[in-house]
């Protein structure tokens, strides 16, 4: 379908481009040279590593621990698992199981025969990234033989904290229309150095995201789907401190979307960037085998600075965003960049602006998912007032060929939406996005008009950022505060010291058998 | 309270009831869900539902269907109920608004020092845009950031901020006020967090050296004063107020202490 282009310098584009690709390329050695305990905790998990201790401590992280406390981790956990699953003739659970009653010490094992730990290893590899391949592939011939609805998708969010009233809700909103339904993280979530196991009926402001939680909701989504004959897409929340593990367990259970952004954690969790840049290349990998569409996080750039002053951040993200998806072998169409409708209502001609930053993302990014996110630093609590805003969102989205719309809530700000809020957003989505479908064929930009000058200006703008991260590194950037104005510390945040160095040695199967099926150059 | 009504209208201060498009008409809009499948019992329901809320006469003016068995309704009532304002007393934070030249004059004649503030996101809640408006250089509004002050000393300690890491900071850097910043309320979590900063305060015995102010949307005067702060600042504050406020409080503690 032909849509609404914008005259962007190509030039400057590809330039652009070109920074980013190299930016991301030097923060490369330190990825490929390092794993982190929940990497680790994630090879478990692919294993069949799952449940919980006498003490409700997850038993990856009782295993991953006892590994850390040995100080063997820099080998890799697969080593260690096959080694003793073979000598002690466990499954990989029995053997986490038993690390955790304190009845074994995985490194006083006798090392058993290479050629056996080695064939242990490719076997339980193979069966399971074969078992993420299948998933996939259900999934897919599952949208195929439904109605994919037309684009921009209506996302919309549930967030009781109980799971089972979260499915009552997620069903009425699928039947109600929407497209993409997203279970809300309990508060806070992303710091935790564990994933929660088993449904959950206790959270606050959301859902605990645990492996059982995205199964029941995948299972109820499904059910609606079929009844509808239009395939509803689930969504969780992986960026912050467990991102390999929340991928690896939303790629088993069939989940559609993941956020997962390669810088959200550090600037606005506190959470290590070593940690964060490792961390989130591995899950990148299982979301790129797996097929799920990734969200990242820059609408959150405009709710701390300004959207106009600071637009040309979200673009400089974006494009390191992409790079670092790029890197881990990810198709563009499952790249859900974001963006945010966050200008402030009061400003003139506040629309305009708004149009040239979502026209500057899609011609910077032809073929990605957009995310579109709603307004929300200026809702008010006047709810009248927002669902004009949201009305005016909506327009913007379709006019410019957005992909993922996240439906604007008139209670924004108040709380968390009522069953009718969202009832009434996607009766506006249905509404604008029915009404002006096909409005951006129709219409183009005045040559050298406002439009095209403020898209090229912000373009400029966001080179100028990205020279500077080249010429520094990407670390020092972020802890000059170059992004979202907020400064943080090489060495400091959360979750370092889950930082590991490979050691020569190191083996993660997962890491060269997703490669592989990537058709990807492996590192180790 | 001394209230100003229109002259013009024919009101009762002590039944004064809402306003449709006539005086005393006591026209309510009210939207709602029921768990009830949409139909003529979901309607009836609805209906009946506002009658015994008190409303003389309802009608359902729209119902949609939102599955599940749940229903959406928008009804009109009319109430002949009124409110007597006549002795209602609400706190309110009254000072008087200062502009930033003014406030660091004031400061250097009133405490001759510069005025340390420490501010922070507390706890779980990792949203800094009330913070940053009141403390960053830029501002907020046009109006700018405690940090563009001459006589302030502003220490940003960001989000997610726990209670004990404020209050260490407080007595390392000898604050004299503290600002908290609180966005998240799902569950009223946000009392909770002000609870037991205000708690940890008065048992680490920093309560009474420092100014404490709170602010966030869901943040009221009255609120604040509950929670045993010195003021709560809602939305659309702009920095200049609340520079004013901490610099007259600081100043009315220093007179008391020294008589």
């Amino acid at each position: 379908m032909e849509r609404l282009s914008l005259n962007v310098d190509r030039a400057l584009v590809s330039q652009a481009k070109d920074l980013a690709r190299g930016i991301v390329e030097d923060v490369f050695g330190f990825i490929s040279d390092h794993t982190t305990d929940s990497i680790e905790r994630a090879v478990a998990r692919f294993f069949g590593v799952d449940g919980v201790d006498s003490e409700n401590v997850p038993l990856p992280n009782v295993l991953i621990h006892h590994l850390e406390q040995k100080g063997v981790l820099d080998l890799g956990s697969a080593f260690w698992i096959a080694n003793g699953c073979l000598a002690k003739n466990l499954s990989p659970n029995e053997l986490a199981l038993a690390v955790s009653r304190g009845e074994l010490d995985l490194t006083q094992i006798a090392a058993q025969p290479a050629d056996a730990v080695q064939g242990w290893v490719s076997r339980m590899c193979k069966r399971a990234v074969d078992y993420l391949e299948n998933v996939r592939d259900q999934r897919e011939e599952m949208i195929e033989n439904m109605t994919d609805p037309p684009r921009p998708y209506r996302y919309v969010i549930v967030a009781t904290g109980n799971i089972y009233e979260d499915v009552v809700q997620a069903q009425a909103a699928a039947k109600q229309g929407a497209d993409v339904i997203a279970v809300i993280r309990s508060t806070a979530q992303s710091l935790l150095d564990y994933v929660p196991f088993g449904a959950t009926t206790e959270g606050f402001g959301g859902t605990y995201a645990t492996q059982e939680n995205f199964r029941i909701m995948r299972k109820a989504l499904d059910e609606v789907s079929k009844g509808e004959e239009r395939y509803i897409r689930l969504v969780n929340y992986a960026s912050g401190l467990c991102m390999p593990e929340i991928a690896m367990m939303g790629a088993w259970e069939g989940l559609d979307f993941l956020l997962n952004d390669s810088m959200y954690g550090i600037l606005f969790r506190d959470i290590n960037m070593k940690r964060t840049f490792v961390d989130q290349h591995f899950s990148r990998l299982i979301c790129a085998l797996s097929h799920i569409t990734i969200n990242t996080g820059e609408d959150n750039y405009l709710t701390t600075s300004d959207a106009i002053e600071k637009a040309y951040a979200v673009t400089a993200s974006q494009l390191i965003n992409e790079a670092f998806a790029k890197k881990a072998g990810m198709q563009e169409s499952y790249m859900g960049l974001g963006h945010a409708f966050e200008i402030n209502p009061d400003i003139k001609n506040g629309l305009l602006y708004e149009i040239a930053h979502a026209m500057l993302a899609r011609e910077l990014f032809p073929k990605a998912s957009l995310k579109y996110m709603p307004p929300t630093k200026h809702m008010t609590g006047n709810i009248f007032k927002g669902y004009a805003m949201n009305t005016l969102f909506n327009l913007v989205s379709v006019l410019t060929g957005q992909d993922i719309q996240l439906l604007g809530m008139l209670t924004e700000a108040i709380h968390t939406p009522f069953l009718q809020d969202r009832f009434l957003a996607l009766q506006n989505a249905d509404y604008v996005f029915q009404n002006a479908r096909n409005l951006g064929n129709e219409l183009g930009f005045r040559g050298g008009g406002f439009v095209e000058k403020r898209a090229n200006e912000v373009l400029k703008q966001a080179l100028n950022l990205l020279e500077h991260v080249s010429d520094v590194g990407l670390m020092k950037s972020i802890s000059e505060g170059h992004f979202a104005d907020i400064q943080r510390g090489e060495n400091r945040g959360k979750g370092l010291a889950g930082v590991v160095k490979k050691s020569v040695d190191y083996y993660n199967p997962f890491l060269e058998e997703i490669q592989r099926r990537l058709g990807m150059e492996g590192t180790r | 309270m001394k209230i100003n009504l229109n002259p013009k209208l024919q009101l009762d201060p002590q039944h004064v009831s809402s306003y449709g498009d006539a005086t005393n008409d006591g026209a309510v809009q009210l939207s709602f869900t029921l768990p009830v499948p949409f139909g003529g019992v979901a309607k009836e329901a609805a209906r009946r539902f506002v009658m015994n809320m008190g409303f003389q006469k309802a009608e359902v003016v729209s119902m949609e269907d939102l599955g599940e068995g749940f229903s959406f309704f928008v009804v009109f009532g009319h109430t002949s109920l009124g409110v007597d304002i006549s002795n209602i007393h609400v706190v309110e934070l009254d000072f008087q608004h200062m502009e930033r030249e003014e406030v660091d004059r004031f400061i250097q004649q009133g405490i001759g020092r510069k005025v340390v503030v420490v501010g922070a996101t507390i706890e779980s809640d990792a949203h800094t845009v009330g913070l940053d408006a009141i403390l960053n250089m830029k501002g907020y509004h046009g109006d700018y950031g405690l940090e563009r002050y001459q006589m302030f000393d502003v220490v940003n300690m960001g989000s997610q901020v726990s209670c004990e890491d404020l209050i260490a900071t407080v007595k390392e850097v000898h604050a004299d006020a503290i600002l908290v910043s609180q966005i998240v309320s799902q569950r009223n979590i946000h009392i909770q967090n002000l609870t037991r900063l205000m708690e940890m305060m008065e048992h680490e015995k920093v309560r009474d050296n420092v100014v404490a102010v709170v602010g966030g949307p869901r943040i009221g005067h009255e609120l604040a004063i509950e929670l045993g702060y010195d003021a709560g600042f809602g939305p659309g504050t702009v920095p200049s107020q609340v520079a004013s406020f901490l610099v007259l409080k600081l100043v009315e503690r220093k007179e008391r202490d020294r008589k």
